[in-house]
């Protein structure tokens, strides 16, 4: 089986599609710096995990998933929600806690839900996801064998971080995955740190591509704050998932340019190591590449650069302007009879 | 009506709800080629193919995740528990996602999916084969939780638990696969959840209880009833919701309640119905509710151990009769 680190790649990212995953980036990160602000000014509460310098992550896989292909993600879920489609205000407002968010201000920045976009969900335990996302891979599977469904075969994504990578689920749920042929992508966003503890100090094997070496299933190491590079990754183990050729791991290299969350005052990790992954920053790295490809120009990026900033503004107006859920509903939800 | 055993019972249940529904598919340890531990499933992969009835690695919590995954998206899987008390290593799965996911989506996920299998004090089956996990699990919202007693009420019961769009937890005790009941032959056949029901009425003392040791309670009561006493057994059925309606009208004609159970006494359900009882009925009390339930210890190995560990016939008797005669 392949395992391989992928350097350099050539793209096959059509001009529309370029600026469609220029425009998730950007979304993604002026979504997350917003949020730094509103919690700061004490307009959401709890554990707040920011996602800013990963979203070639995010954008590079998601972007190419249809609506009918599924994603989970952990409980740093919120750029994964909108890559997915999931509206920022629907996002935002969630995170205000207010009933017209994406999980009706039950769930919170961890546990983002939107079944319409097929987002399983942000779940807020290390690993826990990985189950989940086998089993919607699993339907997939059984939808097409055993319920004869015609449609092309769905597709998960499963997003978490270097730190699940050394968890039993991450282990069973790629055997279960290899074992049937599931359709589905292991996206593992090795970002370095678990909170305080060093992947290199958690890991006895520190290239987690390697891992699906076990499975007899193909792993692949990529550039992480390379949006064209993990594009190609993805594309590649989108269509082996649709083909029926089962799934892939893939290790994206990456780093978050915040602390863990933002309640984490950020000062274990070396300044010398964080200002050297911020020259890595995705974002700029794509601009570079849209020019050189003659695909757009600095004007028109600018000018995806302000509308993404007036939809983050509507976003944080339609949150503050949202009803709080109302309290004597507290319990509804609970069972699926209560609608 | 058919005779069957127990076992029998709930794979005619499975069989009938696999038959009118595509979606239902069955999954765990040795549930396929081998036919489940207590053959609950035998030959039904030949039937129903691989994928349906889905043998899966040992690894409780991966495999227990994967269901939740399926049932969010629309599949009803039922998950075997080769030894419910194995399900110790899926908890977060089935609490977490199982129980609660549904509530943190805002109610755009349901997770219908049931986790049943063996558990209970067997015959020296040493204490982590011999667990009870009904306590551990009560408190989680968002489950349901059912014990039945007889092959009819298994039948009736599973094929509730596989309509219902909740997660369900069904536990089968071991000690009860191999007995025989006449069962009626409709395919339509189902008891509700949330109904207890009422197996014998009598004025002296209601007796509540679940599972096998309802077989208990009416061993004790052929006794009390020979010695003159008249005594009101419910059976629960569900656990949870729990029919207190049921507990309460019964109380409102006794005035006296023992509930008996074969999980810990510490942090049980026992101790919850007193509490709930408390609440609503207190009035109706002429004497403290009494719980009888298994010693708070790991179950011993040794046979005599393991006896007196849960409660005995003989121990029924005892407390009945004290309570009706206080």
């Amino acid at each position: 089986m392949i395992q391989e680190k992928i350097k350099l790649a050539t793209t096959s990212l059509t001009q529309d599609e370029a600026l469609a995953v220029y425009r998730d980036m950007i979304l993604g990160r002026v979504f997350e710096d917003r949020c730094a602000q509103m919690y700061y000014q004490g307009k959401m509460f709890g554990f707040v995990h920011l996602y800013s310098g990963q979203e070639a992550v995010s954008s590079g896989v998601i972007s190419q998933l249809g609506p009918l292909d599924y994603v989970s993600s952990t409980y740093r879920d919120h750029v994964h929600a909108l890559s997915k489609g999931v509206p920022a205000r629907a996002v935002m407002a969630e995170l205000f806690g207010k009933a017209t968010g994406c999980s009706r201000g039950r769930g919170g920045s961890m546990h983002l839900f939107s079944a319409e976009h097929r987002l399983l969900g942000g779940y807020a335990f290390v690993a826990e996801g990985i189950p989940v996302a086998t089993g919607s891979a699993f339907k997939s599977k059984y939808l097409k064998e055993v319920l004869n469904d015609p449609h092309r075969t769905e597709v998960t994504a499963c997003f978490f971080g270097d730190g699940a990578s050394n968890n039993g689920a991450f282990f069973e749920s790629m055997n279960m995955a290899a074992l049937w042929k599931l359709p589905i992508l292991f996206v593992c966003e090795n970002n370095l740190w678990s909170i305080g503890m060093a992947h290199s100090r958690a890991s006895s094997v520190h290239d987690i591509y390697k891992k699906a070496l076990a499975f007899d299933i193909p792993g692949v190491q990529v550039d992480g704050m390379d949006v064209v590079a993990v594009h190609k990754v993805a594309k590649e183990a989108i269509e082996r998932a649709r083909a029926g050729e089962g799934p892939t791991l893939i290790e994206a290299l990456t780093y978050r340019f915040r602390g863990h969350s933002l309640a984490d005052p950020d000062e274990l990790r070396d300044k010398e190591e964080k200002e050297r992954w911020r020259k890595q920053d995705p974002i700029p790295k794509f601009q570079h590449f849209l020019y050189e490809q003659g695909m757009a120009t600095e004007l028109e990026l600018k000018s995806i650069d302000r509308e993404i900033e007036v939809a983050i503004d509507d976003a944080v107006q339609f949150a503050l302007d949202s009803p709080e859920p109302p309290v004597d509903e507290i319990y509804r939800f609970i069972h699926a009879e209560d609608e | 009506m058919a005779s069957r055993l127990f076992f029998e019972a709930l794979r005619d249940a499975i069989v009938e709800e696999m038959d009118r529904d595509p979606n239902v598919f069955v999954l765990g340890e040795d549930v396929g080629h081998y036919g489940g531990s207590y053959k609950v499933t035998k030959d039904l992969h030949r039937k129903y193919g691989e994928l349906r009835m889905l043998d899966t690695p040992i690894a409780e919590a991966s495999f227990s995740g994967l269901a939740v995954g399926a049932a969010m998206c629309g599949l009803r899987p039922i998950l075997e528990g080769m030894n419910m008390g194995f399900l110790l290593l899926a908890f977060s799965q089935i609490a977490n996602n199982g129980g609660m996911l549904r509530y943190t989506s805002g109610g755009q996920f349901t997770v219908p999916m049931v986790v049943r299998g063996p558990g209970g004090v067997g015959r020296q089956l040493g204490a982590e084969h011999s667990q009870r996990l009904e306590a551990y699990f009560y408190a989680v919202p968002g489950l349901k939780i059912v014990a039945p007693s007889t092959p009819k009420e298994a039948k009736g019961l599973l094929k509730a638990a596989i309509r219902d769009n909740n997660t369900v937890l069904f536990f089968e005790h071991v000690l009860l696969y191999n007995l025989r009941e006449d069962i009626p032959e409709d395919d339509d056949f189902i008891i509700p959840l949330g109904k207890a029901n009422v197996l014998r009425e009598g004025e002296d003392i209601t007796i509540v209880s679940y599972s096998r040791m309802v077989h208990h309670c009416l061993q004790a009561v052929d006794s009390l009833v020979a010695e003159g006493y008249e005594p009101e057994v419910i059976d629960l059925r569900t656990l949870k919701p729990l029919d207190l309606e049921t507990i309460g009208k019964s109380l409102k004609k006794t005035h006296r309640l023992l509930i008996v159970e074969e999980d810990y006494k510490t942090g049980g359900l026992g101790g919850e119905i007193i509490a709930l009882i408390d609440e609503h009925y207190f009035d109706e009390l002429d004497a403290p509710a009494v719980r009888l339930a298994s010693k708070d210890i790991p179950t011993p190995y040794n046979g005599r151990m393991e006896a007196v560990t849960i409660p005995q016939p003989e121990d029924i008797i005892r407390e009945a009769k004290k309570l009706m005669e206080a």
